[in-house]
């Protein structure tokens, strides 16, 4: 490498310079003392960071099918290991520390299917089959009633089957094989008002 | 982006306009620092605030937010006058010889092009378009001036457009002291040459205005004057704010396209495939395919139901009325009550939306509302927001809990294009399941009740192929990556890219775009982790870059007129004589049954008339703007001056404004809010912050929403760094009452005055990740943000509007 990690830290600022050393200081960290034995025994898998649209690389060290750590994949061409706070972060996202530096589940995650009836002033636990069939009869209620099958263009009759009565949002944070079948699924209904972050 | 972030090593000059990237995209500083420590290049950063990129660019460009057409016009016109431009390139490759319509003319005074009428629909101006046309001779050949002297061509017209763009001039409206403007121009356009490289890098402080397509042509105007485009440390680089919102917008989960960049049907135009076909397909270069890849793609939708005979099941497709569908009148559907219902995925709009509080009550008329996120965000519990009363809320609210990104597999396509694999590390806690497999259970719901108990067009959705179960009656996600890739319908077996798509339904394929990143089950494109020893950093053997894994678009252009490279230090392709063909570091943009000469005439191969536009129209129905073949400078919708180009203009008038009473509009008003505000992003959250607000990390770092204002702003407030501020607007003013949001005070020198026509005017900055969930909680800035849009895309014009802070 041509340019030296001080010069990397000079470049980028205090706060990608602190996530860096961030990432670099757990390798540190796991060559000098005991700390190796959190991923020892652990298998990697590499993923690609959730945030902004760099595409960097991250490697997840996992035990007993748990995350145990995460950090930045040296292998990977743009990132070459470095991840700024966010990315460096991740691991936060799912797993906090309880006061004895154990992980335990972050509380914000949701870990059950919500719902909400009409003027309550709470959620209610549910499961998937009863959520599912619930919105498959609220979509077709919705569409039956609201889909506009023919218009007339100048004496001409247009099929057009769509309705205005369904709004579909996302998603800029799911993957390509995601978006494809929502797209699928939201022409399928007749969906046009449809929209993600790319606009948003 | 045309080009890739590793791409950037080999830039010369590098201009971030629009976009905080050492605070945003900190990685992309990786590459930046690469290119100054490697062969000493520039980095300029032009931008309202002294933020982190300024702090350690080479030169700091303050400028007023919503003026970069002033900035880039002005770049432009400091080019042709100075002769700056790349003249071989200009003349071979982009539009310059063209000739234009003579009737084709600008109004100085009123700020319009030919063709201006009232569009009644939109209480809006909107052009007819016939007179923004090429000079044909009698074969539809068009005309040509190759010495770019006659004043109809594109080169004298583009001359003459910008000639009022003088630096004088744009400091005069930017703010930007005329010394830092003329170093800047000077600076940038050395990149000129050949052998030079000039980047131009932005994000959503180029495109988030209401003429933030016409910001993006100013940028392509300035890199094809440089011959920037197709090289090597060039190009026009979108850094995009989401990790997949590049993917996203390639599987348009968007209104008014479908996957792979094709309109969606119009009720008017397109009533039939034969008429959709027609419409849309021009007759030269590479969208002559577009029959190939809109049949395979209804192939892929419908399946054995797709046949010749019922125009392959385009009549299920939904046809737009000609009206938008977009984020802002999607919620003003819903405030009228059309909108029942909302199903929402990963996106939080109270938060990250424009004119958040107002949606806030809209989303009382849903009769439901899905959420499938990783967290409760603000966007589902609406009904536990600021002055709502649950009780009087009739709204079914259903949350479906998401996997997070490690929890799921899958590929993202990032700025660069580069399609990366994520693979699974864990399993989601509890309950939470995959976005995938979510879709997949919800549509098979669907579906099946359909097939039992019929309804309205019951075949729209039962038609629709859905068989993407494995063995285990789970989602197969090798299904979904074969259907997006295209393969043949008589075997099954992959295609290799899309060269091998046909338009008459023998083959399948979910998205061109996509085709050759799936191409073969044991060793899949995407899944590719082999990183380049040597070489110029284009990692060809790394993921699947789309289109056919080509790293560098347009890369024709980086070579002369007898394919050799501009730059021999950095060469992406040339021609090879003794073979015969084009050879290099990269994919030839070229396809391969194109002659040399053919392929020297049509370097931009995605346009019919095959060269770079500096005067943008549709031709033969590809591309082109709404708002004019130039970029031309108007003024923000909220504004504190009047426009001092064009006397009897303001604002863009054929922009998009769904709300009467919704901006700034008289002086009293100016007045009221004197304070020209802008939003942006912070590098320890994300977006509406749904996701970071609830990591003790990351809050411990950015615990509070605050307002940047200048030190000279805090004096005459009577404020002092870390007290309240209240934060007023136009869309925060209703039947007399004003209401506001609150912020610390963060009274810093990064924000300095800016002298607007000789009036001192002051900028107050603010982050837009806080909302009234979550570990942290404050006030959103986008309670403040109008929802006026550009006329092209409807972004909302976030980063440019007027305020009022007082001390709380």
């Amino acid at each position: 490498m041509d340019m030296t990690r001080r010069d990397f830290f000079k470049l980028t600022g205090a706060t990608a310079a602190a996530a860096a050393l961030t990432a670099v200081g757990v390798r540190k960290v796991a060559a000098s003392t005991g700390e190796p034995l959190r991923i020892k025994y652990s298998k990697e898998y590499h993923t690609i960071c959730t945030y902004c649209g760099v595409g960097c690389g991250i490697i997840c060290h996992v035990q007993d099918g748990i995350i145990v750590n995460a950090e930045g994949d040296p292998d990977h061409p743009i990132s070459e290991g470095t991840l700024c706070s966010k990315g460096s972060s991740i691991f936060n996202a799912t797993y906090i520390y309880d006061e004895k530096g154990r992980p335990r589940l972050n509380p914000a995650r949701l870990t059950n299917v919500l719902y909400r009836a009409p003027r309550s002033d709470r959620y209610e636990v549910r499961d998937w089959d009863w959520a599912l069939t619930e919105i498959a009869k609220r979509i077709k209620d919705t569409r039956d009633r609201t889909l506009v099958q023919t218009v007339d263009v100048g004496g001409r009759t247009v099929t057009v089957n769509r309705t205005n009565a369904i709004n579909w949002l996302g998603s800029a944070w799911c993957t390509g094989e995601e978006n494809y079948l929502f797209h699928k699924m939201c022409r399928a209904m007749g969906v046009i008002n449809l929209d993600h972050c790319a606009r948003l | 982006m045309t080009n890739h972030w590793n791409d950037y090593q080999h830039s010369d000059v590098i201009m971030a306009i629009g976009g905080n990237t050492a605070e945003n995209h900190p990685i992309s500083m990786k590459w930046i620092g690469r290119a100054r420590g490697r062969k000493g290049a520039k980095l300029i950063c032009v931008d309202p605030r002294y933020n982190r990129t300024a702090a350690v660019a080479d030169l700091y460009v303050p400028i007023r937010p919503g003026t970069n057409i002033a900035y880039l016009g002005g770049l432009i016109n400091y080019i042709l006058q100075n002769e700056r431009y790349h003249k071989e390139y200009v003349e071979h490759y982009t539009n310059a010889s063209f000739l234009v319509n003579e009737n084709f003319s600008f109004d100085e005074n009123t700020g319009l092009f030919t063709g201006a009428e009232p569009d009644p629909v939109r209480n809006a101006t909107k052009y007819s378009m016939q007179d923004w046309q090429y000079q044909t001779d009698a074969q539809g050949n068009i005309r040509k001036d190759p010495a770019l002297t006659d004043p109809n061509c594109s080169f004298q017209l583009l001359k003459k457009h910008y000639s009022r763009y003088t630096i004088d001039n744009v400091s005069r409206i930017t703010g930007t002291p005329i010394d830092v403007l003329e170093q800047s121009y000077s600076l940038y356009s050395s990149t000129g040459q050949a052998g030079k490289a000039g980047n131009i890098l932005y994000a959503m402080g180029i495109t988030q205005f209401t003429h933030g397509a016409q910001n993006v042509r100013a940028v392509a105007i300035v890199q094809l004057l440089l011959g920037n485009m197709g090289i090597a440390g060039g190009g026009v680089n979108a850094q995009r704010g989401q990790s997949n919102v590049q993917g996203a917008t390639d599987m348009a989960m968007l209104y008014h396209i479908i996957p792979g960049y094709n309109p969606c049907p119009q009720q008017g135009a397109h009533p039939t495939l034969a008429d959709y076909l027609a419409r849309t397909t021009p007759q030269k270069n590479w969208w002559s395919n577009r029959p190939k890849y809109i049949v395979s793609l209804l192939k892929a939708f419908y399946g054995a139901n797709a046949t010749a005979a019922n125009g392959f099941g385009y009549q299920w497709l939904p046809k737009l009325d000609g009206l938008d569908h977009s984020h802002i009148p999607a919620y003003k559907y819903m405030r009228d009550g059309e909108v029942e219902g909302l199903i929402c995925v990963a996106d939080n709009p109270l938060v990250g939306g424009s004119s958040s509080r107002a949606k806030l009550g809209y989303q009382k008329n849903l009769k439901w509302l899905v959420s499938i996120d990783v967290v409760e965000n603000e966007t589902a519990s609406f009904w536990k927001g600021p002055g709502m009363n649950p009780a009087e809320i009739d709204t079914e609210v259903f949350i479906l809990p998401a996997a997070f990104s490690y929890e799921r597999e899958g590929e993202k396509a990032n700025s660069g294009r580069w399609i990366q694999w994520m693979w699974k590390a864990q399993e989601p806690p509890g309950n939470a399941k995959a976005d995938l497999w979510i879709v997949n259970e919800m549509f098979k719901k669907l579906q099946t009740l359909y097939q039992a108990e019929g309804g309205t067009v019951p075949e729209q959705i039962t038609m629709m192929s859905w068989d993407y179960d494995g063995p285990d009656g789970q989602i197969d996600i090798v299904k979904v990556c074969r259907e997006i890739n295209g393969y043949r319908v008589n075997d099954g077996s992959l295609v290799t890219n899309f060269v091998g798509l046909q338009d008459d339904g023998s083959t399948a394929c979910g998205n061109w775009l996509y085709s050759g990143y799936y191409n073969n089950l044991e060793s899949p494109a995407t899944k590719k982790r082999i990183r380049e020893t040597e070489g110029l950093g284009f990692h060809k053997d790394w993921s699947f870059a789309w289109p056919l894994n080509r790293r560098i678009v347009y890369n024709r252009a980086s070579c002369d007129l007898q394919g050799k490279p501009w730059n021999p230090d950095a060469p992406v392709i040339w021609w090879d004589a003794a073979q015969g063909r084009w050879v290099g570091n990269d994919v030839p943009d070229i396809p391969g049954a194109w002659s040399f000469e053919y392929s020297t005439e049509n370097p931009f191969i995605m346009l019919p008339e095959g060269v770079g536009r500096l005067f943008s129209i549709g031709y033969q129905g590809i591309g082109g703007l709404l708002d004019g073949p130039f970029p031309t400078h108007y003024e923000p919708a909220d504004s504190p001056v009047p426009n001092l180009l064009y006397p009897q203009a303001t604002y863009n008038p054929v922009s998009q404004r769904f709300y009467e009473d919704h901006t700034v509009e008289t002086d009293e008003e100016r007045q009221r809010y004197p304070h020209i505000a802008t939003s942006y992003r912070l590098v320890e959250h994300y977006q509406s912050g749904s996701v970071t607000r609830n990591q003790p990390w990351l809050v411990e770092m950015m615990p509070e929403m605050f307002a940047e204002i200048s030190e000279e702003h805090a004096e005459e407030l009577g404020v002092k760094n870390g007290d309240m501020l209240i934060i007023e607007s136009k869309r925060l003013y209703k039947d007399g009452e004003q209401g506001h949001i609150r912020a610390r005070a963060c009274v810093t020198r990064r924000i300095q005055p800016l002298m607007i026509d000789g009036v001192r005017r002051h900028v107050v900055g603010m982050p837009f990740h806080w909302g009234f969930m979550g570990m942290s909680t404050g006030d959103s800035a986008n309670d403040l943000t109008p929802s006026v849009g550009d006329p092209n895309t409807t972004i909302p014009e976030y980063k440019a509007f007027l305020c009022n802070v007082r001390r709380a």
